[in-house]
């Protein structure tokens, strides 16, 4: 009966495996894959730059520009991509202020947290000070169109993740109840990475391929 | 042996809830139980098909005549692009999505849907975003004009002036329901990744979930491509960007890349569902396995990964460089070979079957005959040549109505009449039954046939008044098409009365194997007194195996004695 015995095994891991597909579990994979399909805009946005760039109908930039001021964008991408790193850390507070459950370490997270949101602020406001620089409107041809549409767009995710990430420190002052999981301190984490990437690929694009 | 603990309040969940129709407020709140939404969408669906169907019996009438002397040529143009618009977006994405909420949970074992909370938003988008569109026609201007393609430059000029105009709140529509479809997606993707019950390996869970885990994930590859088509579309409109702008640099032809990434794929969100439905229907009403289940299982995925790559078929008239003609085409052939191969194995799965003529199994049979000759048409698109003779003309619409009503509509059918007793507790009636589908397989011919040899003559689609020399195929389609009008009637008959006092069904009418026939009809709040632990597939006819671990649930399928 080791036929048997085998189904009886696989079942009992199936168990298993079924317990542990918990509800975080569950949205933590749902978010990733929401991400991704996300991401997808992002792509077909890109593409069609590649394309409208490499295949002109007419003139590419407006008329009187040559191309875009690159150092103030650079500085604002360094300050983005370092708040990568520090909401990571604000993740780690929570993650081992759960873990080892001393009160003290929650600070840790609320500074981090608080620290990414200034850094994201930061950056939309610089985005802010070089669109009311910018010698064109959105009128103004191809590139126009392109520029603001996916610098606005990006912003817009910024400014999504920045309300997240003020839920999350309002939530630790407010509720500081994590029996379920800190599911969404994950998912804001994970949306601040995605929002990261996509700018270093537009960055590359629309500043440094002129 | 192993079974997982039932806490106390589970006992409740034992109660079948009742069905209707004492219970139908229930299907008007906002409600979390994946078989009430899965209702929800399918009623609501079918009301957008009525609407669109009613579109299309004006557009027949028209046709009827070689001059345009029914309807104006701009109400001409609004009518069809709303047909197909609520017939794509409002009438098919929706019932198959409910078809698929209702099933796929009891399919797997599960209790509900991932996220039960964001299942019920996406439903309510969706009359949310039909009443936008339906409401296009109080606005100046009228509702969008440009066919559901919404191609620019028509679809980019604005001769009203007004920012509220038809296109603007077409696009909205659309992106409402892209936002609730994405949201399914996730929903599906999760459910069917994570939900599964115990012993319910990926070789085990039923064809129809594999083809409705391969539709969503185009879903989700897909419409994102086409939200940013649709984005650049709407700001191209309202704030003078130029995209696709020639006079500014853009390129109308980019729109069509973006829309067609999403629209051809989109044929097979549609159709994967169905072809799922097919391979449950005709086990069932044939007794005999699944033939190559695992093939039939593994050619859904197969299909999502080549659809994403045959989207420029659409565009061979347009300024298409000629590599791409030649590439797009040998991918377009392509699809060919897994779609075979499904066709391949529904035929040897009924081969000396012992087959039960039902509503639904003649339904899942004359969905097939179609299909194999949409397919046969589609090969000819899908050859350059042959393309830019026909392009634009009614051999299109004749070939995707083959596949829209005679495979997709049809398969719904058998869906929904398969699946009724399950879902109501009741039998339809088998007389209206089968009236019903030989009205709509003569309707189809009669309307999509003819269609064929008027595109080969030359008549051009999306006209509303023709060249007297083609009238006489358009009188026949046009009566066929009327026909298949009425052939709607015994159908509404059939369910509304037997919903109300048809005869009781009993748990698994058709003796079939898989889950969703364990339990009760309609199965209780949370699916299962206790979590199935499957130990097999689920297509054991005349094999007599067990489907879960515990035997004594069995005594519901009573396998007739073969060989
Ligand atoms: C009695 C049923 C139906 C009739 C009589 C009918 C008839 C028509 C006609 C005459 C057109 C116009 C073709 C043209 O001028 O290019 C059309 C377009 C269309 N139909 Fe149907 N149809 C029916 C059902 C359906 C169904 C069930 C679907 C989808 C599930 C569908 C989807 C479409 C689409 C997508 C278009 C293209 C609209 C466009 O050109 O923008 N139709 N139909
Ligand atoms: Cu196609």
């Amino acid at each position: 009966m080791t036929a048997e015995r085998a189904i009886a095994q696989d079942i009992e891991s199936e168990v298993r495996h079924a317990q542990e597909h918990d509800e975080a579990g569950n949205s933590k994979f749902g978010f990733i894959v929401f991400l991704l399909s996300e991401s997808v805009i992002f792509i077909s946005f890109f593409v069609g730059y590649a394309i409208f760039k490499t295949t002109p109908v007419g003139e590419w930039y407006p008329p009187g520009v040559t191309g875009i001021e690159t150092k103030e964008p650079l500085f604002n991408t360094l300050i983005l991509v370092s708040s990568s790193f520090v909401i990571y850390v604000a993740e780690r507070y929570l993650h081992d202020y759960l873990e080892v459950k001393k009160n003290g370490k929650l600070w840790g997270f609320r500074l981090f947290m608080l620290l990414t949101m200034l850094m994201g602020g930061y950056f939309l406001y610089g985005q802010m000070v070089e669109w009311s620089g910018l010698p064109f409107t959105v009128q103004s041809g191809i590139f126009a169109s392109m520029f603001y549409t996916l610098t606005g767009f990006h912003g817009l995710h910024v400014l999504t993740g920045i309300i997240m990430q003020t839920t999350m420190l309002r939530r630790s002052f407010v509720s500081g109840n994590y029996d379920n999981g800190y599911f969404g301190v994950e998912a804001t984490s994970l949306f601040w990475h995605f929002v990261d990437v996509i700018w270093i690929v537009l960055y590359i694009l629309i500043y440094v391929w002129q | 042996m192993t079974n997982i603990s039932i806490s106390p309040d589970e006992i409740t969940r034992g109660q079948p809830y009742p069905g209707a129709p004492d219970n139908w407020k229930r299907f008007f709140t906002f409600s979390t139980d994946h078989k009430v939404i899965g209702i929800q969408y399918i009623v609501t669906a079918f009301f957008f098909f009525l609407v669109g169907g009613a579109m299309a019996m004006v557009i027949r009438s028209e046709l009827l005549t070689p001059e345009a002397d029914l309807v104006d040529r701009t109400v001409y143009n609004a009518l069809f692009t709303l047909h197909g618009s609520l017939m794509i977006f409002f009438w098919t994405f929706p019932v198959l999505v409910g078809l698929a909420n209702y099933l796929v949970p009891l399919m797997i074992g599960a209790r509900d849907m991932a996220f039960p909370r964001l299942n019920a938003i996406s439903f309510w988008m969706i009359p949310v975003a039909a009443t936008l569109m339906l409401a296009s026609f109080l606005v100046p201007g009228g509702p969008a004009q440009s066919g559901w393609w919404s191609y620019p430059p028509q679809s980019i000029q604005n001769p009203t002036g007004n920012i509220i105009n038809g296109q603007v709140l077409w696009i909205l529509s659309v992106a409402i329901n892209g936002v609730s479809s994405i949201m399914g997606g996730v929903n599906f993707v999760t459910t069917i990744f994570r939900m599964r019950a115990p012993g319910m390996t990926w070789f085990r869970m039923p064809a129809f979930c594999w083809a409705v885990l391969a539709a969503q994930l185009i879903q989700l590859y897909g419409l994102p491509a086409l939200t940013g088509g649709a984005i650049m579309l709407l700001l191209d409109i309202t704030i003078g960007t130029s995209f696709f702008r020639p006079e500014n640099g853009g390129n109308p032809v980019v729109y069509q890349h973006f829309f067609w990434f999403y629209s051809h794929p989109a044929v097979y969100v549609m159709v994967l569902p169905v072809f799922g439905m097919f391979s449950e229907v005709l086990p069932v009403h044939a007794r005999k396995p699944l033939f190559g289940y695992r093939v039939i299982a593994v050619s859904s995925v197969v299909i999502t990964v080549i659809s994403g790559c045959v989207w420029v078929h659409h565009m061979f008239a347009s300024a298409t460089p000629p590599w791409m003609r030649m590439f797009f085409m040998v991918t377009t052939m392509l699809v060919a070979v897994p779609s075979g191969i499904k066709v391949f194995g529904w035929v040897a799965t009924i081969w000396g079957g012992k087959i039960r003529f039902t509503t639904p199994m003649l339904f899942a049979l004359g969905g097939i005959s179609n299909w194999v000759f949409a397919g046969i048409t589609g090969i000819f698109l899908g050859s350059v040549p042959i393309d830019l003779h026909v392009h634009n003309t009614y051999f299109v619409v004749g070939h995707f109505h083959y596949v829209l009503y005679g495979t997709i509509v049809m398969g719904i059918y058998a869906g929904i009449y398969h699946w009724f007793p399950k879902m109501t507790g009741r039998m339809y009636y088998e007389g209206l039954g089968k009236l019903h589908f030989a009205l709509t397989y003569i309707g189809v011919q009669a309307i999509f046939l003819p269609m064929h040899p008027l595109g080969l003559q030359g008549m051009p689609r999306r006209v509303a008044s023709y060249d007297p020399e083609f009238i006489y195929w358009n009188v026949i389609a046009s009566l066929g098409g009327f026909l298949l009008g009425v052939s709607v009637l015994p159908f509404i008959l059939n369910i509304v009365s037997s919903w109300i006092r048809g005869p009781k069904a009993g748990n698994n009418p058709w003796r079939a194997y898989g889950l969703e026939w364990l339990t009760t009809s309609p199965p209780p709040v949370e699916n299962f007194e206790e979590i199935p632990v499957v130990v097999s597939g689920p297509y054991g006819y005349g094999k007599n195996q067990p489907l879960v671990a515990n035997q004594a649930r069995l005594g519901t399928i009573e396998e007739p004695a073969t060989s």
